[in-house]
């Protein structure tokens, strides 16, 4: 029997009772609905929390040069200076998981603005890529600074949220002049709020610079990258300050401070501009660890470090974030897989039920088809046909029903939705699944039938 | 050769432990174009037989051999094929399809043939049988909106709709009238001689058997009279007993 006529005669057959179809698909129909609508919210919600997880970095790795050690005592990480800006562009050039990065100087000293006076928990000299990588390119003001800037030490900075409260208590600060260790830096732009990381700690109390200024105008040293507010204050206000001389902020010193002239003589020897860090992005959180291999080989190569020779930097990555990610995620879609799991299982148990009354039913006609000829396949083949039109007929219903119930969903509730064409294929697949697996009994048990017996039926 | 040939056809029935022997013995053997009545009284095994005549039962012993082969052998399948394409059955009960048209009702059988038609030639082949059960204008009528006789031909044309060469009929006018009895007998006659089918019927009514050019008559599962009547125009109405 041809598939077209089967299914013909099995919608036909369907329509003799549209009352008990319908009420026989309505588990199909919730199942199927419940499903649609919770993938398509779950998706949303999904795909916002990942957004949200991002901005927090999950795909940012960081390096960091490898540790300092004389005589057998380690400094820990990242006091060495192997780290260069050319490894940052080599990164960016060499390394195709590598979505951006950005070199970073770090420096720890006090802003001023007219009276007011703040330490910012961060001071990071770095490049406009940093916004990137920490998907914060939006500014609630103003203009992020350009490469320009960064090649020319230009002295221009961003100031993150805390800070404009502090110092310009939340007036704006665009195209004001704060000062820095004495030198005069301009803002031209805002920061959008962050809040705090997931230590706790304040991601708003933040002032963003061209590297090359923070490292040449503010730290400028190389080498030392140590807080420098307590020298910072001796150097710049004990002129001013007639106070500390009861109070002296100056470190001991062992040797005496050199003059300007012998500064300008002998010159300290900066090798190479070194930089703390680098903060990379991944493409995505999957190719975290593609990147972390292309990187090392680049920088070990980059470094000239032989096989048996240990990295000289340390590449972190935000693991943690990135499992949470996927344990959320993944939590999510197997609570939804065991919802739609009972609602078709019960739903599809419906259909046998009502399979299994019309078979009785219709014995006669089931008998009368073998005796004009039907097979047993035959018969097999047109209440399995009738059991899956059912239930297609019920996922089609459940699909239209869920997407609109998710629509009303993002309408009402403002609920980010995302709808799924992976949720809907599938539901189409597991209620003709249904529909074979709870029909088959049914249908097996017509194909039995003996015909003298099906005719003689009452 | 003979259309069919029955050889020692025995059927025993196994009720648990008892064993009820239905049919015990029966040869016979019916040639091409014959036209048949077979009756008996009631139980006497005449709507068992023809289970076995339609192949819609095996014999419990016994050779039958229908058109050169013998059935009794063949597969669950196999005699389905069989009797989709040589074998008609009407029914007392007529059977048809309910809240499906007279139309419908006889292509249905040409869904399970082998020749695969198109929806077009099968309800073009299902209009033409029906215009020859004289029931051309009544094409899309349900089983319901049928008087009895009509739903009968709409049975008859659903059975010849595979042009089988044999058509059984059990008790075919036993839930009719006789002036539609009469319709209906006049139908198998024309078929008979005119398209050479073979029918064979099984009635209790001596008048109905009477269309008959054979009757045979079953008693208690055995054959007792097997009359042919030698010229259609002779009437010997019932046979001899
Ligand atoms: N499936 C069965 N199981 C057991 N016994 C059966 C079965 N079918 C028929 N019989 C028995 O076989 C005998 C013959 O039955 P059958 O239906 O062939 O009679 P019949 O000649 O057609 O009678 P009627 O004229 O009343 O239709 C009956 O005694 C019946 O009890
Ligand atoms: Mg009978």
């Amino acid at each position: 029997m041809r598939v077209y006529t089967t299914a013909r005669t099995a919608f036909k057959a369907l329509g003799r009772n549209p009352m008990r179809a319908m009420l026989t698909t309505l588990g199909i129909v919730i199942g199927v609905g419940a499903v649609i609508a919770m993938m398509e919210i779950g998706a949303g919600s999904s795909a916002s929390l990942k957004k949200t997880i991002a901005s927090m970095g999950a795909n940012v790795l960081v390096i960091r040069p490898g540790t300092a050690s004389s005589g057998g005592i380690s400094f820990g990480v990242g006091t060495s200076t192997t780290l260069t800006p050319e490894d940052n562009q080599a990164i960016l050039r060499e390394c195709p998981s590598i979505h951006n990065a950005a070199p970073i100087v770090r420096a720890r000293t006090q802003v001023v603005y007219g009276n007011r006076n703040w330490v910012p928990n961060t001071m990071y000299g770095t490049t406009p890529a940093f916004l990137d990588v920490q998907d914060w390119s939006i500014l609630a003001e103003g203009e992020p600074f350009s490469d320009r800037d960064v090649l020319n030490g230009n002295r221009v900075c961003l100031l993150g949220q805390t800070l404009v409260r502090e110092l310009f208590e939340g007036a704006s600060p665009v195209g004001k002049e704060i000062r820095i260790k004495n030198i005069s830096f301009r803002v031209i732009g805002v920061l959008t709020p962050k809040g705090a990381n997931m230590m706790g700690q304040d991601q708003d109390d933040v002032i963003l610079a061209p590297w090359t200024t923070i490292k040449y105008r503010v730290t400028g040293s190389s080498l030392s990258t140590t807080n420098q507010s307590a020298s910072t204050a001796a150097t710049t206000t004990d002129t001013v300050n007639t106070l500390s001389n009861l109070y002296p902020a100056a470190q001991l010193s062992l040797y005496p401070e050199r003059s300007s002239v012998q500064q300008a003589d002998n010159p300290m020897p900066v090798r190479f501009a070194n930089i703390e860090s680098i903060m990379a992005a991944a493409n995505n959180a999957g190719e975290i660890s593609p990147a972390i291999e292309q990187m090392t080989a680049l920088l070990r190569e980059r470094h000239h470090l032989r096989v048996d020779e240990p990295d000289d930097f340390s590449i972190r990555d935000m693991a943690e974030l990135t499992k949470t990610l996927s344990t959320t995620t993944t939590l999510m879609t197997n609570l939804l897989l065991t919802v739609a799991m009972i609602s078709l299982v019960v739903g599809g148990v419906g259909i046998m039920n009502i399979m299994l009354v019309s078979v009785t039913e219709r014995t006669r006609e089931i008998g009368l088809r073998m005796a004009v000829g039907a097979r047993g396949r035959d018969i097999l083949q047109q209440f399995l046909v009738e059991a899956v039109v059912l239930c297609l007929t019920g996922g089609a219903m459940g699909i239209v029903l869920g997407h609109g119930g998710s629509l009303l969903v993002q309408l009402l509730l403002k609920w980010p939705v995302e709808t799924s064409p992976a949720a809907i294929a599938a539901a189409v697949l597991v209620s003709a699944g249904v529909g074979i697996i709870f029909g088959f009994y049914p249908a097996w048990k017509a194909s039995r039938f003996d015909p003298i017996e099906a005719l003689r039926f009452e | 050769m003979e259309l069919i040939e029955l050889r020692d056809i025995e059927k025993t029935y196994q009720m648990g432990d008892i064993s009820v022997p239905v049919l015990k013995g029966i040869s016979l053997s019916i040639r091409q174009g014959e036209l048949i009545a077979l009756t008996g009284s009631s139980g006497s095994g005449k709507s068992t037989l023809m289970n076995i005549l339609g192949c819609l039962d095996r014999p419990t012993a016994g050779e039958y051999w229908l058109d050169g082969q013998e059935t009794s052998k063949l597969t669950t399948d196999e005699r389905a094929l069989l009797r989709n394409r040589k074998l008609g059955f009407v029914f007392q009960s007529f059977n048809l399809l309910s809240r499906t048209s007279a139309i419908e009702n006889v292509a249905m059988p040409l869904s399970y043939a082998a020749e695969n038609l198109s929806d077009r030639e099968a309800r073009g082949r299902a209009a033409e049988m029906l215009g020859r059960v004289g029931l051309a204008d009544r094409l899309d009528h349900f089983p319901s909106q049928l008087s009895g006789g009509q739903q009968q031909r709409v049975a008859i044309a659903r059975a010849l709709i595979n042009r089988p060469p044999v058509l059984f009929a059990d008790e075919p006018t036993g839930n009719l009238d006789s002036r539609t009895s009469e319709e209906v007998l006049q139908m198998f006659e024309r078929l008979n001689s005119e398209e050479g089918i073979t029918i064979i019927m099984v009635t209790h009514d001596p008048k109905v058997a009477g269309h008959a050019k054979r009757v045979i008559r079953l008693d208690d599962g055995l054959i007792q009279g097997n009359v042919p009547i030698p010229e259609p125009g002779t009437e010997t109405p019932g046979g001899t007993s």
